[in-house]
């Protein structure tokens, strides 16, 4: 196959807006400077450089329903997201991609989808959730689950108060710990969730994302309620360098996170020994 | 294949003739060791070596390479940089040979890395047999010993001469413009034949399992107690990885101008036995403990290359064997302890 340009060159954008999310997150919304959409599907990535910085892969957050632009929500940990969190409208970053597969619409279309978000999980998840609210005839029952450690560490609130309202959605939240009085809502880790609602297991599709360690315990619920293994969908992270796969830093035994994930079903995942 | 043949009086006037032309890369010898460098005359050049310290990967995915140029400021501008001169490669072994072939289906898989794959394109492979192993070589283990693939032009020194196999147009070319050359008789390819059996009986090292059967036997010995041993010993300092000429991760970095006006983003090679290649920034690593990384680099070598690009990621050179300080990282002991154990 013989290369059109360089698989690095990232292309403009700007930053038109910014918010932010929680102590430690912000939202960012880009429009890419030649005017094109960005074109990607909920669950892809970016790479998001920042000149002089470096790069980083983020997950997208807005919906490919949503035109003229798109959002990343990012935590600040390191050089490249925190140089992010420095930046102010009107800058300009780069953006690769969108890369990775996404999560399968088609073959969640017409079934039951239980959506599993476990903290900043809820960024990428969101290109879903706002996605299936602006094509909500295409699916049967759509399940949200959101847990987190802290009420201040509750992300995207003005959208939790209208899923919590929504009727498109049946929405549960938990916080692991809470000493505000005037919470009503469930305390504890987001698998005791679980047993407030009933799904039929044959045409339910779960989508997970979260910390690493939340995964086992959330399959274990999953199959519990009698979900497929190849019906329970998930976003792992990895390290990543260049989201071609080439740089080869986002290995999973012999499988590249970058090309074939970041979304698998959980009968890929249970036979590579490093997945989770 | 076409093959012609070159006698020693006009192998000299031959280089010379190319280094008029373009940019070559040859063997030197320096404290009796090798290693591939740009020359400057013909009598630098060495033709008869066991192995180079650093594979010729080198010139096609440099340690150190800038991928993008940009400025900084008002009006940030971005642009691909891709440095592609010209270049022959001479004197490179098979086995060599084979990894580059293993790299250009890296580099060329679904997104075609342009600045490998403009490189790739520029460099000029002439080959030559090896006639002298190096002692930790097990090239015949791995089928790397001889190619008849993935070479411009291949020499085998019969003596006196050397029959040149031609492999492909640009070879072909290069040759006819610079060479005084015959064509190659079969009493000539008969003496290739056995200079070629010759060498192959010089290997100290085989591996006791068949090639077919390496990638199986790895997976299961996946749990075998072996890795852990291995690991109880690792350096973690990845020298088996940076001499291997099959090994291609890289990391990716931004740098700047002093004077904050610009600056470039480069790769550098990386390597999967370093303890953060796997790490990522909410402080998860994924091969956290030495075993991990062992495998993962044997694995990745036996089974996971083959898989993904049909071929294997061991050519056989035995570089790691003899980069090793801790001694662990030989494919023909693993291999071996893990056959002898089934
Ligand atoms: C597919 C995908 C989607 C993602 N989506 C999101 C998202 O939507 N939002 C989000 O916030 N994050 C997301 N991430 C995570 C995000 O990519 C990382 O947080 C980001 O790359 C960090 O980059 P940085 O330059 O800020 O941090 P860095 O500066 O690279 O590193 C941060 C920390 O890691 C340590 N570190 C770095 N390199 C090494 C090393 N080699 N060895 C040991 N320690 C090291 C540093 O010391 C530092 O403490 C996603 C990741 C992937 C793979
Ligand atoms: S693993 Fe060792 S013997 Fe095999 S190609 Fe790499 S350096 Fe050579
Ligand atoms: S196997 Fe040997 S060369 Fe490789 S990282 Fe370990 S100590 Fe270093
Ligand atoms: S991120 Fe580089 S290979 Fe996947």
């Amino acid at each position: 196959m013989r290369e059109k340009e360089s698989i690095y060159l990232p292309k403009l954008a700007e930053l038109v807006r910014t918010e932010g999310l929680t102590e430690r997150e912000r939202l960012f919304e880009l429009k890419l400077r030649n005017g094109d959409e960005l074109g990607h599907q909920p669950g892809q990535f970016v790479e998001l450089s920042i000149f002089g910085v470096g790069e980083a892969p983020l997950s997208i957050s807005s919906s490919p329903t949503k035109k003229g632009s798109f959002e990343v929500g990012v935590r600040a940990v390191g050089n490249v997201t925190n140089a992010l969190h420095r930046l102010e409208k009107g800058a300009t970053v780069g953006i690769r991609g969108p890369f990775g597969n996404g999560f399968p619409l088609d073959r969640l279309k017409g079934q039951d989808v239980l959506i599993v978000a476990g903290g900043i999980g809820l960024v990428p998840l969101r290109s879903l959730v706002n996605y299936i609210e602006d094509n909500r005839q295409d699916f049967g029952r759509v399940l949200l689950l959101f847990g987190c450690r802290t009420l201040q560490e509750q992300l995207f609130v003005g959208e939790l108060d209208h899923w919590r309202a929504s009727k498109d959605f049946e929405y549960y939240e938990s916080v692991d710990r809470c000493e505000d009085p005037s919470w009503k809502g469930q305390v504890g880790v987001i698998t005791t969730l679980f047993p407030q609602f009933t799904i039929a297991p044959e045409k339910t599709y779960a989508v997970i994302v979260g910390p690493p360690v939340m995964y086992r315990f959330v399959i274990a619920e999953c199959k519990n309620k009698g979900i497929p293994d190849d019906q329970i969908l998930l976003s792992l992270e990895r390290r990543m360098k260049c989201g071609v796969g080439k740089c080869g830093h986002c290995q999973i035994n012999n499988v590249y996170v970058c090309q074939e994930g970041p979304v698998f079903t959980y009968s890929e995942l249970k036979n590579l020994e490093e997945a989770i | 294949m076409k093959y012609e043949v070159i006698t020693k009086e006009d192998l000299p006037p031959f280089v010379n003739g190319l280094l008029s032309e373009i940019e070559v890369v040859g063997v030197k010898r320096k404290d009796g060791k090798f290693y591939f460098d740009r020359i400057e005359s013909y009598d630098e050049l060495c033709l008869d070596y066991d192995v180079t310290l650093i594979p010729p990967k080198k010139y096609l995915l440099p340690p150190n390479e800038t991928l993008l140029k940009f400025s900084l400021g008002e009006a940030i501008q971005v642009e691909p940089f891709i440095d592609a001169a010209p270049r022959i490669i001479l004197g490179v072994h098979p086995y060599d040979i084979k990894a580059i072939e293993l790299m250009d289906a890296v580099f060329s898989d679904s997104n075609p890395d342009a600045n490998y794959m403009e490189r790739r394109r520029n460099t000029v492979i002439v080959g030559v047999d090896c006639r002298n192993p190096s002692p930790n070589a097990f090239c015949p283990s791995m089928g790397t010993a001889t190619t008849e693939t993935g070479f411009d032009l291949m020499l085998t020194d019969i003596g006196e001469q050397y029959v040149v196999a031609i492999g492909s147009e640009k070879g072909e070319e290069l040759l006819k413009k610079h060479a005084r050359t015959r064509q190659a008789t079969e009493a000539d390819l008969a003496q290739r034949k056995a200079v070629r059996e010759e060498a192959l009986a010089k290997y100290k090292l085989s591996i006791k399992a068949a090639v077919e059967e390496i990638p199986e036997l790895l997976e299961r010995n996946y749990d075998h107690p072996l890795w852990e041993e291995l690991a109880a010993k690792c350096l973690s300092c990845g020298s088996c990885t940076m001499v291997c000429p099959t090994c291609v991760c890289f990391d990716v970095q931004d740098d700047v101008e002093l004077n904050l006006t610009g600056g470039w983003r480069f790769r550098q090679w990386d390597s999967c036995m370093l303890q953060g290649f796997a790490k990522v920034a909410t402080g998860e690593n994924f091969r956290e403990d030495r075993t991990s990384r062992l495998r993962h680099r044997y694995f990745r070598k036996g089974n996971y290359m083959l898989k993904r690009y049909g071929k294997l990621g061991c050519v056989g050179c035995g570089r790691c064997i003899g980069a090793c300080l801790a001694e662990i990282a030989s494919p023909v002991e693993a291999y071996n302890r893990l056959k002898e154990g089934s």
